[in-house]
């Protein structure tokens, strides 16, 4: 083993330029496949967490006394799937309101009265944070008499699963091209060492060498440049993860893009993923160009 | 009878054809090989000597007949087992066949590796070795800086550091002057007098006069008996 893996690293040495351009093509199609995993993640971590903080917005009809207040409160909690129920007043609401749209608060001034109305902020328990579950608790509780309106942003989410789920698809196709693109360069390099080397190759197998011998290196020479793409790609993700991720931490403060790297197990996969590339692409190449 | 249980032979042909599409190579060649034998297989150019050495090693099969090498019959060989076939044999070729971009050291201890030698083990034979052909100072030059004599001496070092059963030689002396050409012929006699089997295949009378072997003629692919020298 020792032997065959000083022969592969003397190869690649040999062949310098064909080695670079093989572990520039595989970091290069890391990169590309790491980034789309990243965005992913992080996409998918944002929309989770959306959908666990999802809550109902019940408005009430204008003209309801304050008395009645507990009775419908009562009756929202009553609905299964309801964990709490919490009154904002039209006031607290034009008040937040006010916070939200400090640099527009001359048209709120201009108003002679509250437009909003009072409403119930609604939270669901853990079991039916699903859309259906969400769509079905706000049907009840829009079919109290009281309640003028009910709002739980589900179609714009909707919306963004959708489109997300279009990326992700993207994502897996690029992914496929991007991996067959390297299994391709892998087998060319690998078909270019074994044509300048093909004299060689036919002395080892004259002097009694094993194919075993003669393919071993070329197997560990890939595996070997699998292992470095791999790594150089995932390490030029990260230091870029790392730029653009304290520039957007600087700007915003917001729980919604608290983005994180990939796990180390998912890197650790992709930089299997990457011996792979390698080892498969130069199986291909020794199962085409060294037949014994 | 093809049994390969002749204990003193080591090759045995039997009724051997080789085509070239429908040129005859080899004829009808049968022949005995007997261990720590030291045979010349002589004839002119074309005549089917390099042709009959390939043969053995497999380095293309018969087209009809028979051949045993050391028990095996190569015609049911498999292809896993070919290795361990060319290892009975250190071969000599006529072109030296030395890699051009590996050292003297590495062409030499790659027939070691080949075999699953430790390193600290092949280090020494192969030192030992070219020390006896008397090359060791070139043990870091590459082939193609090295003269054809020179080249040779590494080509017979590579021959013998396996410890073969069997040397095949093909026109070993043939672009030689005659001092180098004793050198080639007294490190097969070194070989042969340790117990190996030596085939050559040369026209070079002067050598088979100086080593004194058995000697078989070849003329248009048939054998034709002892030869006249």
């Amino acid at each position: 083993m020792a032997t065959y893996y000083h022969r592969a690293v003397q190869d690649i040495k040999d062949n310098g330029f064909l080695s670079a351009v093989t572990i520039i093509t595989i970091a290069l199609s890391i990169l590309i496949v790491s980034a789309f995993a990243l965005f992913f993640t992080n996409a998918n971590n944002v929309m989770n967490h959306w959908k666990k903080s999802a809550r109902i917005m019940a408005y009430l009809k204008p003209g309801i006394s304050q008395k009645n207040f507990p009775d419908i409160k009562r009756k929202i909690q009553e609905i299964y799937g309801v964990q709490d129920v919490n009154f904002i007043s039209k006031e607290e609401a034009f008040k937040k309101l006010k916070e939200q749209m400090k640099r527009q608060s001359s048209i709120l001034m201009n108003l002679n009265e509250n437009p909003l109305p009072d409403a119930f902020e609604i939270c669901m328990i853990a079991s039916s944070q699903r859309d259906e579950k969400i769509e079905e608790i706000a049907t009840r509780i829009e079919s109290l008499p009281s309640i003028e309106d009910v709002e739980y942003g589900r179609k714009w989410l909707e919306r963004f699963t959708n489109i997300f789920d279009l990326f992700r698809l993207a994502g897996y196709a690029m992914g496929g091209i991007f991996f067959m693109a390297a299994v391709f360069i892998v087998a060319n390099t690998i078909r270019l060492v074994i044509y300048t080397r093909r004299e060689e190759i036919k002395i080892m197998r004259l002097v009694g060498a094993s194919e075993k011998f003669i393919r071993g290196p070329f197997y560990i020479e890939s595996i070997i440049q699998g292992t470095l793409g791999g790594i150089i790609g995932i390490a030029v993700l990260f230091i870029t993860f790392k730029l653009i991720s304290s520039n957007v931490e600087h700007s915003f403060k917001y729980e919604l893009l608290n983005i994180k790297f990939l796990s180390p197990e998912f890197y650790c996969g992709i930089i299997l993923c990457s011996m792979f590339v390698g080892w498969l692409g130069c199986y291909i190449a020794l199962k085409q160009f060294l037949k014994a | 009878m093809i049994d390969g249980k002749d204990k003193s032979s080591i090759i045995q042909m039997f009724h051997v054809h080789k085509y070239y599409g429908s040129k005859k190579a080899l004829v009808d060649i049968s022949l005995n090989v007997s261990k720590n034998d030291f045979l010349f297989i002589s004839g002119p150019s074309g005549a089917g000597k390099s042709t009959l050495l390939r043969l053995l090693y497999l380095g293309e099969p018969v087209s009809e007949g028979q051949v045993l090498v050391d028990g095996m019959n190569l015609s049911r060989i498999s292809r896993k087992k070919i290795p361990f076939l060319r290892r009975k044999f250190g071969i000599i070729f006529q072109d030296y066949k030395l890699i051009s971009t590996k050292t003297v050291f590495d062409n030499v201890a790659l027939v070691l590796e080949a075999s699953g030698k430790k390193r600290k083990f092949i280090e020494k034979k192969v030192r030992s070795v070219l020390r006896t052909v008397g090359i060791e100072r070139r043990i870091n030059a590459l082939p193609p800086s090295l003269s054809g004599g020179e080249q040779q001496r590494v080509a017979v070092a590579r021959a013998v550091v396996g410890v073969p059963r069997i040397i095949l030689a093909d026109e070993p002396t043939g672009s030689l002057d005659s001092d180098s050409a004793d050198i080639i012929l007294n490190l097969l006699k070194g070989f042969h007098t340790h117990g190996g089997t030596v085939i050559v295949a040369t026209h070079d009378k002067e050598l088979i006069r100086k080593a004194g072997g058995r000697i078989l003629y070849l003329k248009q692919g048939r054998l034709l008996g002892p030869a006249p020298i």
